[in-house]
Formats: C-alpha cells, structure tokens, sequence
C-alpha cells in the first residue's frame, strides 16, 4: 500500500473509533492496514516518526495511539 | 528531619536483613547535603517524595503510580517506562517518575569508569537510584522528568556509546552468562552471540510490533547462569555432543582427597572424606557413570549433560569438544496462563558466526509464526500451548525428535496429514468392498 493512502486510512479508522478507544494493539493496525506484520511495521514505524501515531506504554506492552489523544495526554494537560 | 513521616516504612528497617528504605533515606540525604554541588536537573527531594509516596501507598494499600504512559526518545518505542504519580500536589518531586532501561553490556563486564559515569550521569539529570540490574539484566535508572529523557538518551549514545534496552512489545534486552570470557564450562561464545544478534536486531528491540515481549537468554552451557530454560522465550544453551573428558590422573586426586570437590565450594563445614560413589555416581540422573578397575567410566551417550559430575570435579571431567548449542523455546512468568518451562526444539546445532542458521532458521521463522498468530498478549510459550508443538515443527521445518517429548502420551491425539500416509486417504471401494460388506 502507498503511504499515503495508508496514513489516510489509519488516522480515518483511528479517529471512527476515538469515542471508545484511543489505543491500539499493532495487529489492530496491520488488519486496519491489512497487511502482514512486517510489512506493516515499516508503514506503522514511519507514520510514528512523522508524529502521526505516538507509542503508549505499560512497561510490559505497547500500544499505539493518535498522536495527542491518548488519555494520558488529558492527564498532563496536553489536549 | 525527613520530608515526610514514614512509620511503616521505618519498620521495614528494623529487620536482619539490608532494607531498600535505609538505602533510599541514605540517597534522600545525599541529595539534601549536595557535597559534590550537583545542577540536579530534577528535583532535589525526589527520593523524599518517593518515601512519601510509598508510605502512602501502604497506608491505602493501593498504589499511587498512574498505569504506563506516553514518553519514549525520539524513534524509540521502548527503553523508557512512563511513570506518573496521581498524587503530584503532595509530592511534586516523583509527579513524573520515568525508568530507563540502559543495555547492559553482555556478560556485565563493566570498568569502575564507567559505572562512575553512569552514576554521574544519573546524580544530574536523574533520582540517582538505580537497580543493578532488572530482571531481564538491564541498568535500571529509577526517576526521571520528561524533559530530560532526550538529554540522557543523547549522552548515553554520543558519550558513552551506549544504547537503551527494550520494554513493552519488543524484542528484550537479550542478555548472556559470563561464558568464555571467565568460565571453562562454557561450550560457545555467549558474548559474541548476544552481541551479535542485539546488533541484527536493532529494529526489533526498539520499535515494538510484537503481540507482546520477547526474551533471548544464552548460557554457555547446562548450569544455566542467566535461567535461560524458565525466563526466556528462546533459550540457547550450550552443549557437546561427544564425550565428555576424562583426566584419569586428577580422579585419583579427588577420590585421594588432594584436589577439594566442587572447587571447595562446600568447605564452610566438614563433610568427610570425598566419596565419588555417594557424591557423584550415585547421583548421575541417567545413571550412566560407574569405576572399572579404579577407573571412572561414562556411557556417554546415556549422559542428558546435567553437569554434575563436571561440577563436582572440574579438574578431572571436562565438556567435550564437538560443542554447539540446544534451543528451547517458550519459557515464561505466570501472567496470561501459568508460569512454563521452555520446551527443546532444537537438539544441538554448531554456533559460528555470523550465525546464518540460528537467525534464518530459527528466530525468524517462529518470529514470522508468532506475529501473524499471536494474540494480543500472547507469548510465544501460550502460543505453542494453543496451536501445539506439532505445529511449531512444521514452522521450523525440523523433524519430531524424542528429545522434545517431555513424557510420553500427554496428548492421546494424533493427527496424521495425508501427505505423511503412504497412498493417502484415498481409497479404492472396490479394495475396500473385498474385504467390508456393504
Ligand atoms: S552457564 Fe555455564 S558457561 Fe555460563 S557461566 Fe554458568 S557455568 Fe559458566
Ligand atoms: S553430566 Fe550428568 S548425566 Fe552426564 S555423566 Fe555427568 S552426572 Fe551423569
């Protein structure tokens, strides 16, 4: 899939589902993206990198997240 | 006079044993007298303010720490753990309270250098508490701010040529026993490849896109230093596959009593005279040692290399040299299922670099299964559970081998495919009605 098409994708399944939810597992973003892990990650690594989506962390797992609109960001006051 | 009142804290000190709390008011005090005129770049009472809140914490007996957080270094997703505390009006000196992960080097070889460095490195921009180390081996730097997780992260790398480690769904900061560099027990070189798949997998370690975290450990041989066989999700554990040698000479030493068994490991208290019947055949799990003539002698090729023997006396047994590694897979703590052990997967296989076949026959293949049939949260150990051993062959491509059968008959089921029956499951009726009336 092209970049671009894929950012449009994920940031427009991502903000449908912003009511309910604001993190999501990466096989939540590959279905989104339907493509394999792998190929996933590369489109998913650059989209963080261009502050698209933003990581959310337990310690133990990882989430990702609309940059900004995560519930932590409500917390320190970011939104 | 401490910031906060800290009685049941206070109590934990009053025990035999040495008590984190002494070591933190030993800190909180550091910090306060300020002798070396440190800039703290965080607070000054952080670990004032830490005891405040833990006491807190055991007044509720609930925890005053907010779930995970949004903070990382720029192109990372792991080696920062967010912390924040609910409770920052009353201790302002922990409201962000961040943990990095630092990549030990492998074996924790370090130079008082740079542990000094380190430290130095922490007293200014962090709590100066650490925890040496995490249970997945890392540096652990305990209390941060947000602002100054770049900053640490730039001197880290550009000053003291050294990385973070991994946390949440990512490749774990792999880590190794000390091998090679100190220890004759060991059957490959652990440190070269623990190094050499860190360096392979940077992108794996860094940027988390596994369903959940995933550990490598290598022990150099069976003692199995770093637990590889229960804490790791692929366990590399050195092994031989001759015989085991014997120095016939040094035997007669230990059983004479001129060489001390276990290294004079146990010399704290009067054993008796060493008695290699009682302390080392006799002990043998598959029963495969025995004297002939005053000789010792080994069916090796009953010997499952537990290592006894070699322990008891290292002078005089040695591994062997056709040396490799075994790899089990999917060891885990209780969290999703209960706690498991890793299962063998590959019995030995040779370890040279640049170690083709353990990365293209091994780690990616199952990396490849998991990340496509892992659930969220799933370790590679439930996901064998789930989909069963046989499937995981069929992964790796490798053929079923006893060794991989921890007992007989767990499972009454078998399941043969067609291809693997000669002829199929195809029949021919008219064959079949010669013998079955309709
Ligand atoms: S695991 Fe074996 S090789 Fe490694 S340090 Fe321990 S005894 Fe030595
Ligand atoms: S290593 Fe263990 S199994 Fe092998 S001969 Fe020695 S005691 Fe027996």
């Amino acid at each position: 899939m092209d970049y671009e098409e894929a950012k449009v994708k994920v940031t427009e399944e991502l903000t449908k589902k912003l009511k309910t939810k604001s993190k999501f597992y990466f096989n939540d973003l590959a279905k989104i993206l339907g493509e394999k892990p792998r190929a996933a990650k590369k489109i998913v690594n650059q989209l963080v990198q261009d502050g698209v989506l933003e990581y959310w962390s337990s310690g133990s797992t990882s989430m990702y997240g609309l940059a900004g609109t995560g519930k932590q960001a409500h917390a320190e006051h970011e939104d | 006079m401490a910031k906060h009142e800290t009685p049941m804290l206070d109590q934990l000190e009053s025990g035999p044993w040495p008590s984190f709390v002494s070591d933190l008011k030993q800190q909180a005090e550091v910090r306060a007298k300020n002798e070396a005129n440190i800039e703290f770049q965080i607070p000054q009472d952080v670990v004032e303010d830490l005891l405040g809140v833990l006491e807190l914490s055991y007044k509720h007996g609930r925890t005053h720490w907010k779930h995970g957080g949004i903070v990382g270094v720029f192109g990372y997703g792991g080696g920062v753990i967010g912390r924040y505390c609910d409770q920052p009006e009353q201790f302002p000196g922990v409201a962000h309270f961040h943990t990095l992960r630092v990549n030990q080097p492998s074996g924790k070889f370090y130079t008082t250098k740079y542990l000094r460095e380190l430290c130095d490195l922490w007293d200014l921009r962090g709590s100066g508490l650490t925890n040496m180390h995490g249970s997945t081996g890392d540096i652990v730097f305990l209390g941060t701010t947000t602002p100054q997780l770049e900053e640490i992260f730039y001197e880290l790398t550009h000053k003291y040529n050294q990385d973070l480690g991994g946390s949440g769904s990512n490749l774990r900061t792999p880590s190794d026993c000390i091998g090679q560099a100190r220890c004759e027990f060991a059957c490959y070189d652990t440190h070269d490849l623990c190094y050499n798949l860190t360096e392979e997998y940077q992108d794996e370690l860094h940027r988390p896109a596994f369903p959940y975290k995933f550990k490598f450990k290598f022990d150099g041989c069976p003692n199995c230093c770093v637990a590889s066989i229960a804490r790791s999700d692929l366990s590399f554990i050195g092994t031989w596959r001759d015989n085991i040698k014997i120095d016939a000479e040094a035997v007669a030493a230990y059983i004479g009593g001129e060489i001390p068994p276990n290294g004079g490991a146990h010399s704290g208290r009067d054993w008796g005279p060493f008695d290699i019947q009682k302390e080392v055949i006799d002990l043998c799990p598959t029963h495969c040692m025995w004297m002939e003539d005053g000789k010792l002698m080994i069916n090796n090729k009953e010997c499952n290399r537990c290592m006894h023997c070699i322990n008891v006396m290292p002078r005089a047994l040695h591994i062997g040299d056709d040396r490799g590694v075994t790899i089990l897979a999917g060891a885990k703590a209780p969290i999703l299922d209960g706690a498991q052990m890793a299962t063998l997967i590959i019995p030995f296989m040779k370890v040279e670099p640049p170690y083709t076949d353990i990365k293209e026959k091994v780690i990616e293949p199952i990396w490849d299964w998991w990340m496509e049939e892992g659930k969220n949260r799933e370790r590679l150990g439930e996901l064998m559970k789930r989909q069963g051993l046989q499937k995981l062959i069929e992964v790796l491509g490798v053929n079923p081998d006893p060794r991989m059968v921890q007992e007989p008959r767990s499972n009454p089921y078998i399941f043969w495919k067609e291809d693997e029956v000669p002829g199929g499951f195809k029949r021919d009726i008219n064959e079949f009605r010669k013998y079955h009336q309709r």
